[in-house]
């Protein structure tokens, strides 16, 4: 997948404020049962499920199967396509910063 | 719900405050330190930052003068990007806004570019700090001991 590609993959998946809940419960957690997410939430089972699948293909999270149990863990670099977005700007502007100090420099004359 | 983020740049400068608003305002100025653009310190003038084309964005950042106060403060809009591009490229519909406070030996200049717009709430955000992966972590254990 490309990077634009992961990126919006990210964003779009995050939309959904469900399943961002669904994340944020898993991140909460460290680590746990999709039997337990359902549990504990007024989500269906099935609802539940996709958000899951959802979350994985986007690379947001891990599974790890236990018997008849999967467990869910938050990816570690899964929101890396936000931070690296934020970081490309950030390096614009100390770029262009720099430039910005040079030029007065310059001027001074 | 979405949060909006932003970038700050802030640092002292050795001149005066009236020397960096031309800087900051003079569109042949502009040009050499940031983009070409046909810019204009008066609010609601629309213009353009142009740089080079990026996948599906033309390479065109449209503004328009939010604020000019000259020579405290100036802020305008920023929107461009598309959908289908990563990173520098990717939509952005945000807004910069530079502060000149004259201080001891020059000038406080800070700038701040916010409307980053991340879906999920604070806590997603964050957990995205440096290292955020390692807190994460720390979280899972703390809970498996628990």
């Amino acid at each position: 997948m490309t990077a634009a590609a992961q990126l919006t993959n990210v964003m779009k998946t995050l939309a959904d404020p469900t399943r961002r809940a669904v994340f944020e419960r898993i991140a909460r957690e460290g680590e746990i049962a999709a039997t337990g997410l359902v549990k504990g939430s007024k989500v269906s089972q099935p609802a539940v499920s996709q958000h899951l699948r959802a979350l994985r293909d986007a690379g947001l999270v891990t599974e790890r199967r236990d018997g008849r149990h999967v467990h869910y863990r938050v990816a570690p670099k899964g929101l890396a396509p936000l931070v690296d977005w934020l970081g490309h700007y950030r390096a614009f502007w100390n770029e262009r910063f720099e430039n910005l100090e040079r030029l007065l420099k310059e001027t001074e004359r | 719900m979405s949060e909006t983020h932003a970038i700050t740049i802030e640092k002292v400068l050795p001149y005066g405050p009236e020397k960096i608003w031309r800087t900051l305002t003079s569109s042949e100025m502009i040009a050499r330190w940031l983009m070409p653009n046909d810019f204009a310190a008066i609010v609601g003038h629309r213009f353009n930052f142009r740089t080079k084309p990026i996948g599906d964005w033309d390479g065109v950042v449209h503004c328009e003068v939010l604020e000019a106060d000259p020579p405290r403060l100036l802020s305008y809009s920023w929107k461009g990007g598309s959908d289908a591009n990563p990173a520098f490229g990717s939509r952005l519909n945000s807004t910069v806004t530079w502060t000149l406070t004259p201080v001891e030996g020059g000038t406080h200049l800070q700038m701040v570019h916010d409307g980053f717009e991340f879906p999920g709430n604070r806590f997603a955000f964050d957990a995205m700090g440096p290292g955020w992966g390692r807190a994460l972590d720390r979280i899972g254990e703390l809970t498996a001991e628990d």
